[in-house]
């Protein structure tokens, strides 16, 4: 989902790529962090908790808290440990199967 | 498999500075580390953001280009993205490097993981839109990131830096919430000797202070009963202060009260800790120089092992390379004696602003001790209702709390419910936190693939048969 983002990029220009997030079409920096771009753009949650299915977004940004994950190309990562890379597709993990250890 | 005299894992000061340290006395290094480029959390991408934010950073911040310039050095090799899961018999690493499993073995280890926020369970603190204060550093660091419509909350000099860096970038912060009290700053002042002697640190911080009453942001103090409301994301920050309840509609919250050694690889080898009152969080136990107790192979330096700030990290780093190369008869003790003198020297300046510090801003004791509402284990979702639950019925210890209600087994690990649930355990059983514990942290620290598994028994068994 995307709303109107409260996490403002103080130097917007440079080289966007196409990505997909849930199935809507977002241009992000390319090589950014892909948790920040996609705070930059609006989109919240990043995804559901398999208990309960409460909204969740990054929290930590430093890869300790697993609250970023998502599902990129069929694999759940650690969004705030990856970069935008052009054509990724992007989706919240199914509930229930996030990487859980 | 890979060799090399030392494996440093973490690229922050204190990893930095010992690759450094240690490749000058002859050592062949292999610095592994999980971001795309030097400098840790404290001074994340500070070649980048060093050029176009100087001016909201500040002069501290830019301080770590001066590590990151120093790295570059024929006898160390910084494996950037790369991601440690394992660790064996104090010297063998697995970790992942583009897709791909792989070992790697030091004749020494040095852990440099730094630091984490410390947990701050309160109501609403697992919705959108609230973060860590260090969450918000970062995406300024790297990303150019500010948050619009923020209140902060919490405590500790971090808050008035990230405050201050808001002002700057033109995105002021609506308030600062603390929680500190009027008597907190009151007993710190016995320990005001050390805070002039640290006298640097002091200035920054009233310098801070200064430059956010310019700035007009507003600031509540002793603040109690913090809570965030919203549905779906965060909409406002409600607390007490001043014998009243306040509510401050906002978009963002940060949250910070301290930060905490990151113990999860040293845990991992059978590191004894700790618990350190003053700091309030479990320490590895190590000699002077950094060697773990009884683990002969492996250091710990830099905020992993006991906070003491970024200056103070690389110093420690320095000093435990120092003793790596004396180990591996690179240096005479005499040789490793003199080098270190004039780094414990300053050291110790370094650390000596810590014990005002932990006194003025000690942790929220709202969040120490969360209401039974209160999620603790954000993965799994457990209340710390449930947590002294488990206590009526027997529960003495984090460990078993996973067998109660899975508390600390989602991916996070524990790192933001291990102290929180030892601390509730301890208040509920009446017995101290260390007799109380900690989780039992096991392999793999972070999630691995069988893909990346499998690639590295690929390698494996193409070594054995060449």
């Amino acid at each position: 989902m995307k709303t109107a983002s409260t996490f403002r990029e103080l130097e917007p220009e440079g080289a966007r790529v196409r990505v997909r997030f849930s199935g809507q079409d977002l241009m992000l920096r390319e090589g950014g962090n892909l948790a920040a771009e996609l705070l930059a753009a609006g989109v919240t949650p990043f995804r559901r908790t398999p208990v309960s299915g409460a909204p969740r977004a990054p929290f930590c940004m430093m890869g300790a808290c697993f609250d970023c994950l998502v599902e990129i190309d069929g694999v759940t990562r650690q969004a705030c440990m990856c970069e935008v890379g052009a054509g990724m597709e992007i989706a919240m993990p199914a509930a229930g199967r996030d990487g859980d250890a | 498999m890979r060799e090399a005299d030392l494996v440093i894992l973490g690229a922050g000061p204190a990893g930095m500075a010992a690759a450094r340290t240690a490749a000058e006395a002859g050592l062949a290094v292999v610095l592994l580390d999980e971001q795309p480029r030097a400098g840790g959390q404290i001074y994340r991408d500070v070649e980048r953001a060093g050029e176009s934010r100087a001016a909201i950073l500040g002069a501290d911040y830019l301080k770590g280009a001066e590590l990151v310039r120093d790295l570059p050095h024929p006898n160390i090799r910084h494996l950037t993205g790369a991601t440690a899961w394992q660790v064996e018999e104090g010297r063998r690493v697995a970790f992942t490097l583009d897709g791909e499993a792989e070992l790697l073995e030091g004749r020494r280890l040095l852990i440099a993981t730094g630091a984490l926020e410390r947990p701050m369970p309160i109501p609403g603190w697992t919705l959108p839109g609230v973060i860590t204060a260090g969450a918000a550093q970062i995406l300024l660091k790297q990303s150019g990131i500010v948050c619009e419509g923020a209140v902060l909350a919490g405590c500790g000099p971090l808050l008035y830096l990230v405050a201050a860096q808001m002002c700057r970038a033109g995105t002021p912060p609506l308030a600062l919430v603390e929680t500190q009290t009027f008597s907190d700053g009151l007993a710190a002042l016995r320990h005001i000797g050390g805070a002039l002697r640290g006298w640097r640190a002091l200035a920054k911080g009233l310098g801070l202070l200064a430059e956010l009453r310019r700035a007009g942001v507003r600031r509540y103090t002793a603040a109690s009963e913090l809570a965030v409301d919203g549905a779906s994301r965060a909409q406002a920050l409600r607390f007490t202060a001043g014998g009243r309840t306040h509510c401050i509609d906002c978009s963002t919250v940060l949250l910070h009260h301290g930060v905490v050694p990151n113990t999860q690889v040293a845990r991992s080898i059978g590191v004894p800790h700790r618990w350190d009152d003053a700091q309030r969080a479990f320490l590895p136990e190590r000699d002077l120089w950094g060697r773990a107790a009884g683990l002969e192979t492996v250091f710990i330096a830099g905020d992993g092992g006991g906070i003491g700030g970024a200056g103070a990290a690389a110093l420690s780093g320095r000093l435990a390379a120092l003793a790596i190369a004396c180990d591996l008869g690179r240096l005479s003790p005499g040789e490793r004696d003199r080098a270190a003198r004039p780094l414990q020297a300053a050291l110790s300046r370094e650390l000596a602003v810590r014990p005002f510090l932990d006194r003025a801003y000690p942790p929220f004791a709202g969040a120490l001790l969360p209401g039974d509402d209160t999620l603790v284990c954000r993965c799994e979702e457990v209340t710390a209702g449930d947590i002294r639950r488990y206590a009526s019925i027997g529960c003495l210890g984090p460990n078993q709390t996973k067998a109660f209600g899975r508390v600390g087994m989602g991916p996070c690990q524990g790192r933001y419910c291990g102290l929180t649930v030892t601390e509730l355990l301890a208040d509920a059983n009446g017995r101290t936190q260390d007799e109380t514990g900690y989780y039992r942290i096991r392999p793999p620290l972070k999630p691995v693939t069988l893909g990346e598994l499998a690639a590295l028994a690929a390698s494996q068994s193409k070594e054995t048969t060449e």
